[in-house]
């Protein structure tokens, strides 16, 4: 009896992932698997918001599972084949390391329908789907060379991968058309997630003299330091005004609600087609903040920089795009860099004082 | 000038959970228990933490909280792994993927509120000194206690009998328990002291380092004190090197990408690990004598009456 006893508890220790799932039969079954908890204020919170408001669109003819804290790696393919025996017809993998697993599944189950945010694998059954936050990143270039007194903007960075290596690029190109002299400090985390080390950077960014903080890493914490200390900073992914009332200037918000409505009325209309969607300000894949703690002017120029790169007539990186090594950067996309390019940015633009780690 | 003295506070910020934690872990393991689940007692220490100083407005009983949830999160392991006699192993880490989902589902209702942090200590004339005044007159509570602890343990160790008696229970539980010292109930206390050090380094986090609440915000702080403890030969001495090295190369390596030396930033973040195990291997060979583990550790023990 005791050793059942124990059995017992530690399956139930084991089973880390928690579910959640309202019951009906005959609806459509709809999966998501997260990377964080949705408790997370950041990339996952956002996915939930939009499972949530996916609910309240579609409820009466959906019905919606997810599975949080999901690590990714070969051990997602358990978790998202448990969504699949679960009956869900279409299955939302949220992070970028879920993209083998998915495809891994997906071409066990034909008959199940696949969507991978940020990955570039796709298959008749998987779509893919990410956002320009560059667009974004942009926009905040402007600001943050406007409103910065020190000249120097500090960018706390996870990966080098290209989705963060475009965005301090776009940042820089945007900050240089107010002020060519400006100088960025670039600390790269290594992690998403670690509110501890995510503050530590923020320090020693505004130690060195940094007093617009950027951040490319998933919490809250850098925005409080910065207000701490009286300078200004970009929340990340959601809205993190409530850490720095009078320190955000604006934040990337990821809106995926309209996204996942449009893909979920495909697979009830049955017009649901394995497709690649990278959408940016025009398609409401992601939105900005509200401009705060900023003077008229620049908030004007946020707002006109906003309303050109939606009307298509801003791109951020318009040629010609030099490169830190002088070169200039050839123009495959016609009076900009073209989708590929941006989607494998591996170098740094000219005016970055750094070295992009392992270059 | 102003630059080191923010180093070296930073320093200390970050290094301090790992202190507190390592600490608690040092005592646990000299007694001959081996608890894995220090990050997951630090985290429900995080969650308690952060509800009480929020329910209550006092950082004081939201510390109090955390000390006390890290010793309910110990007593779960001393049930299983000394009453029940199951795998130390195993159950330390049962015991983490258990703080990891309580943690969350404790903490869930207090995501994105916020408190006011600890409070620094200021002292006129003293705090004002240049370079050294906020670094020794300047800091929270939690940074001198964690210095008060360890010198603590450090005495209560080596110069105290019960010291001494719970070393014995940690090299030869047998003989401990033929000489007629309760081996169970003094590892028992051993690892409420342990968890009461976890719950509150990890009630540091969202008190004074972070001051709000994010699950899974130890970041896996609760392994690096784990090694700590093992890279320290078990010797508080060396423990504090070692927590303070960790945090000083941590910090060091943020600043040398910000300055922009030009090493590839995913060796610089390796860089504490590495410099950390380097520098404690060289100290316990600088010293003689082997293996400094205590002999029972981790084994099991159940009394025969």
């Amino acid at each position: 009896m005791r050793k059942s006893l124990l059995a017992l508890a530690a399956g139930l220790l084991l089973a880390g992932s928690s579910v959640s799932a309202a019951s009906a039969a005959d609806k459509l079954k709809v999966g998501f698997i997260y990377l964080g908890p949705i408790g997370d204020l950041g990339w996952t919170y956002q996915h939930d918001l939009a499972r949530q408001a996916l609910v309240k669109e579609l409820g009466d003819q959906i019905e919606t599972t997810y599975l949080e804290n999901v690590p990714e790696g070969p051990d997602a393919e358990r978790s998202i084949e448990q969504l699949v025996r679960a009956g869900n017809k279409l299955i939302f993998t949220t992070s970028f390391g879920y993209m083998d697993p998915t495809l891994k599944v997906a071409k066990k189950y034909p008959n199940v329908h696949f969507e991978h945010a940020t990955g570039y694998k796709r298959n008749p059954n998987m779509s893919t789907y990410s956002a320009k936050w560059f667009q974004g990143r942009y926009i905040q270039g402007l600001i943050a060379a406007k409103m910065s007194k020190s000249g120097v903007l500090g960018y706390i960075g996870s990966f080098p991968i290209p989705e963060v290596v475009s965005g301090i690029n776009a940042t820089i190109l945007a900050a240089q058309t107010i002020n060519p002299a400006i100088k960025v400090k670039i600390i790269w985390a290594n992690t998403w997630f670690d509110p501890g080390k995510e503050a530590d950077a923020a320090k020693a960014l505004i130690d060195q003299g940094a007093d617009v903080i950027m951040q490319h890493t998933d919490s809250p914490a850098a925005m409080q330091i910065a207000s701490e200390r009286g300078k200004l900073a970009f929340g990340q992914d959601s809205e993190m005004i409530k850490f720095g009332p009078k320190t955000q200037l604006t934040s990337i918000l990821d809106t995926w609600g309209p996204y996942y409505i449009e893909r979920v009325k495909a697979e009830l209309a049955g017009t649901w087609k394995s497709q690649d969607s990278w959408g940016g300000l025009d398609s409401h894949m992601f939105a900005m903040a509200p401009y705060t703690n900023m003077p008229d002017d620049v908030k004007k120029l946020a707002e006109d920089a906003q309303a050109a790169i939606t009307a298509g007539k801003l791109h951020p990186f318009k040629c010609p795009i030099v490169g830190q090594d002088g070169k200039t950067v050839e123009c495959k996309g016609g009076d900009h860099l073209d989708d590929g390019q941006i989607l494998g940015m591996n170098f740094y633009v000219k005016g970055i004082d750094d070295k992009l780690p392992g270059k | 000038m102003e630059l080191i003295e923010a180093i070296i506070l930073a320093v200390l910020a970050a290094s301090t959970p790992l202190l507190i934690a390592a600490t608690g872990e040092l005592v646990t393991e000299r007694s001959g228990v081996l608890n894995l689940g220090v990050e997951g007692m630090m985290i429900v220490g995080a969650a308690c933490g952060f509800a009480g100083a929020w329910l209550t407005g006092s950082v004081f009983i939201g510390a109090l909280f955390g000390i006390i949830a890290g010793t309910m999160m110990s007593l779960i392991f001393a049930l299983m792994a000394l009453g029940l006699a199951v795998n130390q192993v195993a159950t330390g880490l049962a015991l983490t993927i258990l703080g990891v989902g309580l943690s969350g589902l404790i903490g869930a209702g207090f995501v994105g509120e916020r408190i006011t942090p600890a409070v620094h200590l200021a002292i006129p004339g003293l705090t004002d000194i240049p370079l050294v005044g906020r670094v020794l007159f300047g800091e929270d509570g939690f940074v001198y206690f964690s210095i008060a602890l360890i010198v603590g343990v450090w005495w209560f160790l080596y110069r105290t009998r019960a010291g001494l008696i719970l070393r014995a229970c940690g090299d030869n539980h047998a003989s401990a328990h033929a000489l007629g010292y309760p081996v169970l109930r003094i590892r028992t206390f051993a690892v409420m002291f342990g968890g009461a050090c976890a719950g509150l380094a990890g009630a540091y986090l969202p008190l004074a380092y972070t001051p709000f609440f994010i699950p899974g915000m130890t970041a896996g702080r609760g392994w690096i004190a784990l090694a700590l403890v093992v890279f320290s030969s078990w010797r508080p001495g060396r423990l504090v090197i070692g927590a303070y090295l960790f945090g000083a190369v941590t910090i060091l390596q943020l600043h040398a990408q910000g300055w922009g030396v030009g090493i590839p930033s995913q060796f610089m973040s390796a860089l504490p690990y590495l410099a950390t195990v380097i520098v404690l291997i060289l100290l316990s060979r600088a010293r003689s004598g082997g293996s400094t583990a205590p002999a029972a550790l981790g084994t099991v023990f159940v009394p025969d009456r």
